[in-house]
């Protein structure tokens, strides 16, 4: 069907005008200098890139890769248990299963945030129960801390990891499991050395939809962290809508773009290496 | 089903865990629900009348309403395009178009909104309602090739050898045996680019300019001036509407199929 074709050139020309372009513009401007009233001035400059090296720059890199690294860990561990749950429940009960997990990944992340502050907010349950048993709490601490981000966060993007990780699992071959049953093997030696090996790719593939996601989150830490916490994401947020440096944060955006890519090239690694085993 | 008896129950901890972090995911989102009829006297539905009553949640409202049916519909019609492009193969675009769309979907939302808002300045783009549905297609479309895609690679091709047999002309194919055969699985790519765009906070955040509120950029301003019950009662109704839209889309196969593949990464 020749005509097919032709139908590819408008989504091309739309990718290339808001995907491409826009893309290389941020590489462009990232290089140029902060004009006087925050546009920006071509000049070729390295500036921002040196100020990335700046002590409070390096910190809220360290901390934005910290935090996701630890809510990807959390969610990929969390979520690999989940998914096994979900996945040997009776065939009507998976789909069940498969809207509830659905249903808040896709609800608005400003509204599961909302949920949060009102769960440890001044009518919230929680302040609430603490009044009752008289137990002494700091009601502005409460309502903006660092768990609650990682809680946050956490609770926010279980889902992207339980979802892939339940495909991963309908495709699993559970006479393993029972092969390995026969032979004695407890729960524990199961899914060490049956489940894991097995799910070594969709593990990989979890922690990147975690993790990609994570590093640039702007509403979690903004709404629950309190005005101390400052990560990428906001420092981005800053950068384009307060502080109008567009060239620094096209930087900072740069380097954003450049770890994700490592961390994928080393999950991809670490992917095909489990595949390649797996065939040996 | 034999492939019942092929799986092993998991162990008590597991089903424990699902069980918790289901508890986890929702108590939130229940325990809005329940604030929402928390009013000074007791209980009641005074907040959600307030709502109704509220002129700016409504031109929030409308503001969705225009940005999600505007960007669904061209995000449809461009990704269906895509999809039937890349089914047949062998054009020389086929790369870059896989590419861009593999980086639509993988880039974090906040580097395409940067990216989004820069170029619109360059260009001298008025940002407003223009700007936000221009960034709603662009993330859109990935998903409709993907939606559609699925349907298109279960397609029996001799339907169209038949027609093409009979002596149709290319595009009657098109129109009259693809697309109709089509129509469930557009039906489900538009829904879910409805959904994303209804849903979505940070990119219209950054290219809505000023004025022009959207329902999410709505909830987030306020959320930022203090947490009220009435917030409590908008945000219940949000998410009312995002479920009653995911159920509908649940009774999609291509919706279902999408969601048990996982995304891929």
């Amino acid at each position: 069907m020749k005509i097919a074709r032709a139908l590819a050139f408008p989504v091309l020309a739309w990718f290339f005008f808001l995907i491409l372009a826009p893309l290389s513009m941020v590489v462009a401007v990232s290089f140029a200098k902060r004009g006087t009233y925050g546009g920006v001035e071509w000049t070729p400059t390295l500036e921002n890139y040196a100020r990335l090296w700046s002590p409070a720059v390096a910190r809220i890199v360290f901390e934005s890769v910290w935090l996701a690294g630890v809510t990807a860990v959390a969610c990929v561990s969390i979520g690999v248990l989940a998914a096994w749950a979900m996945a040997t429940a009776s065939s009507k009960k998976r789909d069940l299963w498969l809207i509830a997990i659905a249903l808040p990944f896709l609800t608005n992340g400003l509204i599961r945030v909302l949920g949060l502050k009102t769960l440890v907010g001044a009518s919230g349950p929680l302040q609430w129960t603490l009044t009752f048993l008289a137990v002494p709490f700091d009601p502005f601490v409460m309502t903006a801390n660092q768990p609650l981000v990682l809680y946050g966060m956490i609770s926010s993007y279980l889902p992207f990891a339980v979802l892939p990780l339940y495909g991963a699992f309908e495709k699993f071959d559970f006479s393993l499991v029972e092969a390995a049953q026969d032979l004695g093997a407890g729960e524990w030696a199961i899914f060490r050395r049956v489940i894991l090996p097995n799910l070594k790719p969709a593990l990989a593939g979890s922690f990147l939809l975690v993790f990609i996601p994570c590093l640039g989150e702007y509403v979690i830490p903004d709404l629950l962290g309190g005005a101390k916490t400052m990560l990428l994401g906001n420092l981005l947020t800053e950068q384009f809508l307060k502080a109008r440096d567009w060239p620094f944060g096209s930087a900072v955006g740069l380097a954003l773009i450049l770890s994700l890519f490592l961390a994928w090239l080393v999950a991809s690694r670490w992917r095909t290496d489990a595949s390649r085993k797996k065939a040996a | 089903m034999s492939d019942e008896r092929l799986r092993p129950p998991a162990p008590f901890a597991a089903r424990a865990i699902l069980i918790l972090v289901t508890i986890a995911l929702y108590l939130p989102l229940l325990n809005v629900v329940v604030l929402s009829f928390r009013v000074p006297e007791g209980w009641g539905g005074e907040w959600y009348s307030q709502i109704l009553g509220d002129g700016t949640i409504a031109d929030a409202l409308v503001n969705s309403l225009i940005v999600a049916v505007a960007s669904s519909a061209l995000a449809t019609i461009l990704g269906t395009m895509a999809a039937l492009a890349l089914r047949q193969g062998g054009f020389a675009g086929r790369r870059v178009l896989e590419a861009a769309s593999y980086i639509s979907l993988m880039l974090p939302e906040i580097l395409f909104a940067l990216a989004l808002l820069s170029w619109f300045a360059t260009l001298k783009i008025a940002l407003g309602l223009q700007t936000v549905i221009l960034a709603h297609v662009t993330f859109s479309i990935s998903y409709v090739i993907l939606t559609v895609g699925a349907r298109l690679a279960s397609f029996d091709p001799s339907l169209e050898d038949a027609a093409r047999d009979l002596g149709a002309p290319e595009w009657k194919i098109l129109t009259g045996v693809v697309l109709p055969l089509l129509a469930p699985s557009l039906f489900a790519a538009f829904l879910l680019c409805f959904l994303l765009s209804f849903d979505d906070f940070l990119i219209t955040f950054f290219v809505n300019g000023a004025g022009s509120e959207t329902l999410p950029t709505k909830l987030y301003a306020t959320m930022k001036t203090g947490l009220t019950p009435k917030l409590n009662a908008l945000a219940a109704l949000m998410w009312l509407a995002s479920g009653a839209i995911l159920i509908v889309a649940f009774r999609s196969k291509s919706i279902r199929g999408l969601l048990k593949a996982g995304e891929k990464a």
